[in-house]
């Protein structure tokens, strides 16, 4: 059994609970992640990083060296999935009217611990609370010249959950797989081993530039080939020693009833 | 009225404007020049326009965009009114931008451009710095560029918008150590506030301080540490910040950022 926190509706605050796979036993009891309603266990900014996985800069190809691109990123490239975007485990994926298809962006959440300003790679890890499991929705965008607001920015375009996994359970966070399944079917594998910047290195390159806050999200990135999903499609992703996060996508009528 | 947030003799409290002087919620009244100034409102999701106005796109080579060209913000960018803000050594190229911020009084989705003023809460002024040596060409202007800590200063005051006949038409001017270096008129905006509203409103919900920055005119400049840079406007009020250096912030023996050596000679002509 590993330690995560975790929120359960209703309640105030995080619990800490046991966790094995999908299920967690909290106050003796065990229970399924699909048994109770569980509130995303994030709450601070989240930034996400673009062309961190080396599959993706690969599939750029030459086009990184011709305009608008013209050279690969030098630093990390970020972005923000805004507090309106932030979901839970079971909370359904709004598809918005007009759009046949999102992709699904499977990304390991870096729960930042304490206030992060100009870390060392050597130190980066000590700033890590835990690890969650993000799924970055997006409306499907080729280019990365600009910010894709209308595609990444919609309510409820950022699931995540179904807990936070502590650091100290996650032996290596820069060699866990991560497998994303579309009504049960396995759609895209890969693993963090193939971060550009390593877990360590992006927080040491971030905090360069920026502070992270107790709380705040840092992603990985989102490798390559995102699985497309449509209307009544369930989306899991699971990331080794972290948990899977289930969700479903329905039309925006359904979506807005939930709320 | 004009409300802020301000810290004065230990505490922080809220405040209004009162003949000049800062009226504070416990009933005493201070001078200005007596607080510590935060940001008037603690944001959460801001929006951050590029080439909104057509003589700045102009004046970068660009053609005015077809549709908004929006980044975001983090809190960790903004400061409030008399401010400092950390210029790195080595950087080639770091200007002011003097931006009407708009700020979001309630829960908005699917409005429509004539009725989107009646989701504002007020305005405030914001400078929204850039670092231009760390631009790169993804996802365009990026956070190193425009997010970094504390090179947002905001306030000093928000202002009703009951209190603003036409924000529409609103003068604004950026001074650099008293110098007068950029000057424009919001009624010059590509996209004006009833259409950034109604545009961000369409795909996503906007909550009470959300805040928009509406972009800037034309006469960007270099800084350097020592500036003091005020950005005013009209009816709204005067912000003014310190850019200051690295030894401020006690940093001497991280490796410096390296500008974007590709960049050098033209960075001013790109956004």
């Amino acid at each position: 059994m590993k330690t995560a926190l975790l929120k359960m509706a209703g309640t105030s605050g995080l619990k800490l609970v046991q966790v094995r796979g999908e299920e967690f036993v909290y106050k003796e009891k065990t229970y399924q992640t699909n048994d109770l309603i569980l509130e995303t266990p994030i709450s601070g900014t989240v930034y996400g990083t673009v062309l961190n996985y080396k599959g993706e800069l690969e599939l750029l190809g030459d086009a990184v060296h011709e305009p608008p691109y013209k050279k690969t990123p030098a630093a990390p490239v970020l972005y923000i999935k805004p507090a309106n975007t932030i979901s839970g485990h079971g909370m359904l994926i709004p598809l918005p009217e007009g759009v046949e298809e999102l992709q699904a962006g499977a990304a390991l959440g870096i729960v930042i611990g304490k206030k992060a300003v100009r870390i060392k790679e050597e130190e980066a890890l000590e700033y890590v609370a835990g690890y969650t499991v993000v799924n970055d929705v997006s409306i499907p965008y080729s280019s990365v010249y600009r910010p894709p607001i209308m595609q990444k920015c919609r309510d409820g375009f950022c699931p995540a959950g179904p807990w936070i996994a502590a650091r100290e359970d996650v032996e290596n966070p820069d060699a866990l797989s991560i497998r994303v399944f579309v009504n049960e079917v396995l759609q895209q594998e890969t693993t963090t081993a193939n971060l550009i910047r390593p877990v360590s290195k992006l927080i040491a390159d971030v905090t360069e530039f920026m502070t992270l806050e107790e709380g705040d999200i840092l992603l990985a990135g989102v490798s390559e080939n995102p699985p497309r999903l449509k209307d009544g499609d369930t989306v899991k992703i699971s990331i080794e020693s972290v948990g899977s996060l289930q969700n479903r996508v329905a039309k925006e009528e359904e979506w807005m009833v939930q709320l | 009225m004009k409300r802020a947030r301000v810290a004065y003799a230990g505490a922080v409290h809220e405040a209004v404007e009162t003949n000049g002087q800062v009226k504070l919620d416990d009933g005493r009244l201070v001078k200005e020049n007596e607080v510590v100034w935060l940001p008037p409102v603690n944001p959460r999701t801001v929006f951050a326009l590029g080439l909104n106005y057509a003589d700045h796109a102009k004046e970068l080579d660009f053609q005015a965009p077809a549709e908004p060209l929006i980044f975001l913000k983090g809190p960790n960018a903004f400061v409030g009114h008399r401010g400092q803000t950390r210029r790195p050594a080595g950087v080639e190229y770091m200007h002011y931008e003097c931006e009407l911020a708009v700020v979001i009084g309630k829960k908005a989705r699917h409005v429509k451009r004539e009725e989107a003023y009646q989701y504002v809460k007020g305005y405030t002024i914001a400078n929204d710095y850039a670092i231009r040596d760390y631009l790169e060409n993804y996802f365009r202007p990026n956070l190193r560029v425009k997010n970094r800590d504390g090179c947002t200063p905001i306030g000093p005051w928000l202002t009703d918008a009951a209190d603003i006949a036409d924000p529409m038409n609103l003068a604004l001017r950026t001074f650099v150590n008293g110098k007068l270096t950029q000057e424009g008129n919001t009624r010059d905006m590509v996209f004006d506030i009833p259409d950034l509203i109604e545009y961000l409103s369409r795909f996503m919900t906007l909550e009470e301080n959300d805040i928009i920055l509406t972009g800037t005119p034309e006469g960007l400049s270099d800084t350097a540490a020592g500036d003091i840079v005020v950005t005013e406007i009209e009816g709204i009020g005067r912000l003014e910040n310190t850019i200051v250096n690295d030894e401020v912030f006690g940093i001497q023996d991280v490796k410096k950022e390296e500008p974007h050596a590709a960049h050098r000679g033209r960075i001013h002509k790109e956004h």
